[in-house]
């Protein structure tokens, strides 16, 4: 009796006790969590551990020796030519986001003045969006093809240039033909976001400001531009994410070249890790990745967040 | 009273003129508003139109200069051909099948995982949900190198031992698509959101009667999660149809590619054939576009819902 009163008193006990109690009577809970848990504990948790270890390391996979190298992964990428051109042309590819966005904003505020016909046109801008990129690589190629290519063409039947260019080759072109192969199939999906949050602003706040004499110039900058920081902010960030994963295009269309100007952070790390076999050096660039992510992110936190508030 | 009338009648003239210049101010804007958005619309749906149109032309049309917007010779040769060139018949197979085994596994754990986390209280039910949602950050990238070697060394698996040496693992085939993708943070995330609106008096009355917690998921909770659900199928169905990076790295055996992968490594192999090229990239996209255009409710309110595009 002594000594269940002891432990009874004894509040860290008690409390251990009593979630253990919790947990055996909510069993069912752990059990609809275990596939999820078991496959994060895989692929997400133990995955990351494991590419940190292969960081510090020689890891070629034919090769059964992978030695620790320590840091040499890492100090390897600064002295990287290739890399840093890699980093270069990535962060490049941003144009690509504020681009984007207005684009994708222009096209919301003119479907969101109540014109007829809105689903069609809403529906003409998004079939990029839905287009795999494997066949908008494909479609694209062609546009910039130089013989037979549509936008020679065009440009040409215009007079805006006088010879055929072959942009994709061209080593001052390639990449802004890719930044604006994104923003044709980016638009599209800034653009449903933007109605959505178009769509949230009351209309009342309009009215009042046409009473005040605002005209509409100053209801888009002062209102609408405003209220919409908050899309623009998650907008703002994913596009950056996206822009600084690129692969595909560039792998598809121009395979990092012309001199290595497309080579994106992406590619690079795929062509080290697949082709060179050289997954240490591949893993550390992820690392890197991830880090310039993570700081890209809260500086856009910290200069766009700061004054969302309405 | 004679000057209250020409009075009034002056001003009515004034507001009539004001009426009818503010009415063709309106008019004017709204056509600068059509005219810009018809001459955009063109320009983003021509590129793709372009590659409808060539996909029914026979390969020396499709090289012609001008380009033949409309066909002059309108054929489904090109089709046939795609469909008899080695393998591609095949790939628009596995895609399908891998899209639907990938949505339907995906959304059953998923579902599962956002019910427990949304309506069910037990210990470390915040830290897990946290933990989950903080390796959302982390790019891609990170996880191609160790998630390969993971599916290589998997036990028992493509001649694997039971310590995961010997043969290639999970790796050139199937599994090494399905396996990775059967589990989603985000789904979770955007699901666990919108079952938490699920009012708890239903879930405790189901309770009373003696529903067990597997039944009052997917009895009561399942059912009132349509539009979420029709979300994330169309979003996971997308995603698998079009993905490109993940086969590339997982697939080697040309029988067991995807339609994007098979497309894509025969664009960069065969630089000429055009004709079989664009008929591809018409039936690659066909599937995804259908959904989009017949489930667009769903499509653009799952859009809003997540931010996911």
């Amino acid at each position: 009796m002594a000594v269940t009163a002891i432990k009874k008193s004894n509040p860290f006990s008690h409390r251990f006790r009593e979630t253990l109690r919790q947990m055996r009577k909510s069993w069912t809970a752990y059990l609809f969590l275990t596939p999820g848990l078991i496959h994060f504990a895989i692929f997400t948790l133990f995955a990351v551990s494991f590419a940190f270890y292969i960081s510090f390391h020689k890891w070629n996979i034919i090769q059964p020796d992978k030695p620790f190298v320590g840091l040499d992964n890492y100090m390897r990428l600064f002295e990287d030519p290739r890399f840093l051109r890699a980093v270069g042309n990535t962060l490049t590819f941003m144009i690509g986001v504020p681009l984007n966005l207005a684009s994708g904003l222009s096209v919301a505020l003119l479907l969101n003045t109540k014109v007829r016909g809105q689903a069609i046109y809403r529906t003409l801008f998004y079939i990029p969006v839905v287009t795999p990129l494997v066949v908008s690589s494909i479609i694209w190629k062609w546009v910039y093809q130089g013989d037979y290519g549509l936008l020679n063409y065009y440009l040409l039947k215009f007079g805006l240039i006088e010879h055929k260019i072959v942009w994709l080759a061209n080593p001052d072109l390639a990449l802004p033909a890719l930044i604006i192969m994104g923003i044709w199939g980016g638009t599209g999906g800034t653009m449903v976001i933007y109605l959505a949050g178009l769509q949230s602003i009351p209309e009342e706040m309009y009215d009042a400001a046409k009473v005040d004499g605002a005209n509409a110039l100053q209801r888009l900058l002062y209102i609408t531009i405003p209220l919409l920081k908050p899309t623009t902010f998650f907008l703002l960030v994913t596009s950056v994410i996206g822009t600084f994963q690129i692969f595909t295009e560039v792998y598809i269309m121009t395979n990092g070249g012309p001199l290595n100007r497309t080579t994106t952070i992406g590619y690079y790390l795929y062509v080290n890790a697949f082709r060179e076999l050289d997954m240490g050096y591949a893993t550390a660039m992820a690392f890197v990745l991830f880090a310039m992510i993570f700081v890209f992110t809260l500086l856009q936190w910290k200069f766009t967040r700061g004054d969302v508030e309405y | 009273v004679a000057i209250t009338q020409t009075e009034k009648s002056v001003s009515k003239t004034i507001s009539t003129q004001a009426v009818r210049r503010i009415k063709l101010k309106d008019l004017l804007g709204k056509l600068i508003v059509y005219v810009l958005l018809t001459t955009g619309a063109i320009i983003f749906i021509a590129p793709w139109a372009w590659m409808v149109s060539a996909s029914f032309q026979p390969i020396g049309k499709i090289f012609d200069w001008p380009p033949n917007w409309i066909p002059e010779t309108f054929t489904l040769n090109n089709y046939r051909k795609f469909l008899k060139a080695e393998g591609f018949f095949r790939w628009v197979l596995n895609s399908g099948f891998l899209a639907v085994i990938v949505l339907t596994v995906q959304m059953f754990f998923n579902s599962l995982a956002a019910y427990t986390f949304a309506k069910r209280k037990f210990p470390g039910r915040d830290f897990l949900f946290l933990a989950m949602l903080g390796t959302l950050m982390i790019p891609g990238q990170l996880f191609l190198i160790p998630n390969y070697l993971i599916l290589l060394r998997s036990p028992l698996f493509g001649g694997n031992n039971i310590l995961g040496v010997g043969g290639h693992g999970m790796l050139d085939s199937f599994w090494g698509i399905i396996i990775p993708y059967a589990f989603s943070v985000w789904s979770v995330f955007f699901m666990r959101q919108y079952m938490k609106g699920i009012p708890d008096d239903l879930l405790d009355a189901a309770r009373m009667d003696g529903a067990s917690e597997f039944l009052i998921y997917w009895k009561v909770v399942m059912p009132l999660c349509g539009p979420v659900l029709a979300a994330q199928a169309i979003f996971t169905f997308t995603f698998v149809w079009n993905d490109f990076f993940w086969p590339l790295i997982v697939i080697s055996d040309p029988k067991l590619r995807t339609l994007q992968l098979g497309l894509a490594l025969f664009v960069i192999k065969n630089r000429t054939v055009w004709d079989i090229v664009f008929a591809g990239s018409v039936i690659s996209t066909l599937p995804v576009l259908l959904i989009f255009i017949f489930f667009q409710k769903y499509f653009i309110r799952g859009i809003a819902l997540t931010g996911m595009k």
